[in-house]
């Protein structure tokens, strides 16, 4: 228990660090030598001596969106089996808890941004309520299989110990076609290219980056670091299905040094992706979320047939 | 084609009195004759004849419009002609026959107090009172403060409603004037529905300073600074306008008869100073297409092209620092000539740097618009305007040529050295922001070869004695002609292409040689209606790309 809660910790330490490697990778691409590694604790620390500014029109519900958001991730967080070692809890069904409690997160996030009664905010509230909505499709699909694989229905279940190398026992290379799919779903869930723009100053292209702008100081701290907690969350999923961990015979500290390395392997994908591809039209960003539907549903299709 | 509007050659002085004078109806007829065959306007505006004998019945404000053909005149391809009239305090609208007028009459209309009757869309432009103390045509209240100064009690637009759209699911977006990016101010209003813009507003005029009004007032010395500051990425062609403006104004024949000495002084520029005029118009060309390539590419979030164009831009720009320590070549171009030769060492070092950066930019421009299958996709097929909009509104430069039309000053007009230059036409034909960056890369490639090409040979030029002198400065070495010595009863209207298109200056001088009206217009004048085209019917998240494969100037067009 203890170590669990000292991992929780530690991915809730390592998760700004991580997502500096993504700026890291497209600066190489870029040929520039980009912020320093450590730039997104800066900016934290920044904000968080900073005051906050709030408009007259907003209520409560606006102060309310950044602190249940950043919750909601660290909550999620301690059900996630953090480099395949026991999660903090654990229960049949926690996958689908999980799954809404980010949710939970995204609706207090809109209902803050339609507070603040910006058209902005209102657009990017829409679209940010539109794609994830398709994911969710995706994430149903793949417990399908996973829980057709091994009878559990729980993070825990799927990514923990040996887990991850049992799943690629059972369903081969279909596997891949998950890997994929999770990542597809990383990519929209945490606003990445080609989904959305996080480094763009233009509002009007903005998904998530336009609903946050009013917020300011302690606030927008709590909005990042949940960003990075989620990005986190997401690519340590995909990073225990491409290298499964904990295989008997690899024990601490090798496990979780493997642990880091494929979570950076996740990491720098995300960077070389937003670096090589252009940014979808928004109307072909829908199209984009569903390939992960529909590789998640071939996976399971094919897999289904073959362990009958 | 028969017409009463009289021939005039681009850039050379004529006597204001040889401009023919018609009545308004005669002026009207021909006018909307000649655009509908195909005439474009170069210049329409207003301007106070104080010469005019009826002047102090404030009744003497005069009408001017400069056309040009778009086929062949008389054996030429491209001719202009200019007729003037006197104003009617209102007059049926020239837009109701032609769509081409539309800016040009609200501009009129919001300058000198003039209405339009029947104008489809009467609404102001840069939201200032009327210099001839009429009530506004727009119902706008400008009152003076206590020192005389008019304040505005409303904020732009003033007493005008903003175009809207009712229904299910219709919202509006309001952008601007201050935006997220260290950018100029506009307002841009959008009726969408869902994500489809319907209807994109432009809203411009925080950026007017008074340019057209200053000139007449402002000491002959300052004038150079002045138009150099009309656009701060535009300042060579401006100052390369005004240049050729001056320079006709002064050595022409009418200065045969008070300085019979005049041919001891060469007031048309020499060839090495033409030469290094065209090498800073097409490196500001350059510069400017470059930097924009880059910002579309940072637009659909592909990140190499636009670090390595952002810093392109930077060398392109050094190369005109080079030749006169501004980055932007202010203090370069001036009246006579120009204040910086390029000596050997520096035409070496400048070939030097640009056969390095020309194999760099060619390959970028690959990686950005061919071998990127996404960026493609995003380009093409976005913010398409057709051919013929884009002729009915009347669309100039690189956004003309995406969509057809292959209209090119340098081609049309040549000045400077662009005689001895051939301009290839770049023109495409499907209008959308593809074709808007393929003409820019292609322009680049051209500029570069042009360069090339200039700094082959030697590049002779006398820069001491050959730019006109200042009063009261020190500048002035004893050279004879002064900057304000214009000649009388003149006018002149040049024509060049700035990169965003075709730049036109325009002079009146009275019987003492004073500056009765300085007229400019900025591509851009013509262009923003293209960008609002654009629009109709694309997704609102591409707003910024289209806003980006126009780049247009916000000061250049408010003045």
């Amino acid at each position: 228990m203890i170590e669990s809660i000292l991992l929780w910790i530690f991915g809730i330490i390592i998760a700004p660090f991580l997502s500096a490697v993504i700026l890291k990778v497209k600066a190489f691409f870029g040929g520039k030598n980009g912020p320093p590694i450590f730039i997104n604790y800066y900016t934290l620390i920044k904000l968080f001596q900073k005051g906050s500014v709030y408009s007259k029109s907003t209520t409560f519900i606006f102060k309310m969106g950044p602190i249940i958001s950043l919750a909601s991730a660290l909550t999620a967080l301690m059900f996630l089996p953090i480099f395949g070692y026991r999660p903090i809890f654990s229960f049949e069904g926690d996958v689908i808890f999980v799954l809404y409690l980010f949710g939970l997160g995204r609706f207090f996030t809109i209902a803050a941004a339609m507070d603040t009664a910006s058209p902005f905010e209102g657009m990017g509230a829409a679209r940010e309520a539109f794609f994830p909505i398709i994911c969710e499709a995706t994430m149903f699909m793949i417990f399908i299989l996973f829980y057709k694989l091994n009878n559990h229905l729980s993070l825990a279940g799927y990514f923990s110990s040996s887990s991850p190398s049992h799943l690629w026992d059972m369903a081969g290379t279909s596997m891949v076609f998950i890997i994929i799919s999770l990542f597809i779903v990383l990519l929209t869930e945490n606003s990445r290219v080609p989904v959305d723009d996080p480094a763009t100053h233009l509002e009007l292209t903005m998904i998530h980056e336009v609903m946050v702008l009013d917020h300011s100081g302690p606030d927008f701290a709590f909005i990042e670091l949940g960003a990075f907690i989620k990005l986190f969350f997401y690519s340590n999923m995909v990073s225990s299905l491409i290298l499964p961990f904990q295989r008997d015979g690899i024990v601490f500290p090798h496990s979780l040094i493997l642990g880091i390395v494929s979570t950076l392997i996740v990491y720098t994908c995300v960077g070389v992706m937003e670096s090589v591809v252009a940014r979808y039209k928004m109307s072909k960003v829908p199209k984009f979320v569903l390939t992960s539907f529909a590789l998640a549903f071939f996976a399971t299709v094919i897999t289904m047939e073959f362990i009958k | 084609m028969e017409t009463q509007f009289l021939e005039i050659s681009n850039g050379t002085a004529i006597s204001r009195k040889e401009i023919p004078n018609l009545t308004f109806d005669v002026f009207r007829e021909n006018a909307v004759k000649l655009v509908r065959n195909n005439a474009k306007i170069v210049q329409f505006f207003g301007y106070e004849d104080i010469d005019n004998d009826s002047y102090k019945n404030s009744n003497a404000i005069k009408l001017l419009a400069v056309l040009r053909t778009n086929r062949v005149h008389a054996g030429r391809h491209y001719t202009l002609f200019a007729a003037t009239c006197d104003a009617p305090s209102s007059y049926p609208s020239l837009t109701l026959e032609c769509e081409p007028f539309h800016l040009f009459e609200r501009e009129i209309a919001e300058q000198f107090g003039i209405v339009p009757e029947g104008h489809p869309w009467l609404k102001m432009v840069r939201y200032h009172p009327n210099s001839q103390g009429r009530p506004d045509v727009f119902g706008n209240d400008y009152a003076k403060d206590s020192q005389g100064n008019y304040y505005y009690k409303d904020d732009i637009p003033g007493n005008y409603p903003y175009y809207s759209v009712e229904g299910k699911e219709i919202h509006e977006v309001a952008v601007g004037p201050v935006h997220a990016g260290v950018i100029e101010p506009g307002h841009f209003r959008f009726n969408c529905i869902g994500e489809k813009v319907l209807h994109l507003e432009i809203q411009l005029g925080y950026q007017h300073r008074g340019v057209e009004e200053l000139i007449p007032k402002a000491e002959p010395k300052r004038l150079p600074i002045i138009i150099e500051s009309i656009a701060g990425d535009t300042s060579v062609a401006n100052a390369v306008s005004f240049a050729q403006v001056i320079e006709s104004l002064i050595h022409k024949e009418y200065k045969e008869q008070r300085h019979k000495d005049h041919k001891e002084h060469r007031f048309q520029p020499d060839t090495g100073a033409k030469k290094i005029r065209t090498i800073a118009l097409e490196l500001e060309r350059i510069a400017n297409h470059v930097g924009d390539l880059g910002a579309l590419s940072g637009d659909v979030a592909f990140l190499p092209p636009a670090n390595y164009f952002g810093r392109m831009r930077g060398d392109f720009l050094n190369m005109t620092l080079l030749i006169c320590g501004n980055r932007f070549g202010k203090g370069l171009v001036r009246p006579g000539g120009v204040r910086f030769s390029i000596e050997t060492s520096l035409r070496e070092e400048l070939m030097r740097r640009i056969n390095e950066l020309e194999i760099q930019v060619a390959n970028v421009i690959e990686l950005l618009l061919i071998t990127t299958p996404s960026v493609r996709d995003r380009f093409e097929d976005c913010g398409v305007v057709s051919r013929s909009d884009a002729h009915e509104l009347g669309l100039v430069g690189p956004a003309g040529r995406a969509c057809g039309l292959s209209y090119d000053a340098r081609r049309a007009f040549p000045t400077e050295y662009y005689p001895n230059i051939d301009i290839p036409e770049n023109a495409k034909s499907t209008g959308d922001v593809y074709a808007r960056a393929t003409v820019r890369a292609d322009e680049i490639m051209q500029s570069i070869a042009i360069i090339k090409n200039l700094l082959q040979e030697p590049i002779e030029t006398s820069i001491e004695n050959s730019c006109l002198g200042f009063k009261d400065n020190q500048i002035d070495k004893g050279n004879s002609k002064l900057l304000s010595d214009f000649a009388p009863d003149s006018f002149v209207v040049t024509i060049n292409e700035a990169w965003r298109g075709e730049l036109s200056h325009s002079i009146l001088t009275d019987k003492n040689g004073k500056i009765i009206r300085y007229k400019i217009k900025d591509p851009s004048f013509h262009n923003w209606s293209g960008l609002a085209m654009s629009l109709r019917n694309t997704e609102i998240s591409d707003f910024p790309l289209n806003n980006k494969s126009y780049n247009l100037s916000y000061c250049g067009f408010d003045l």
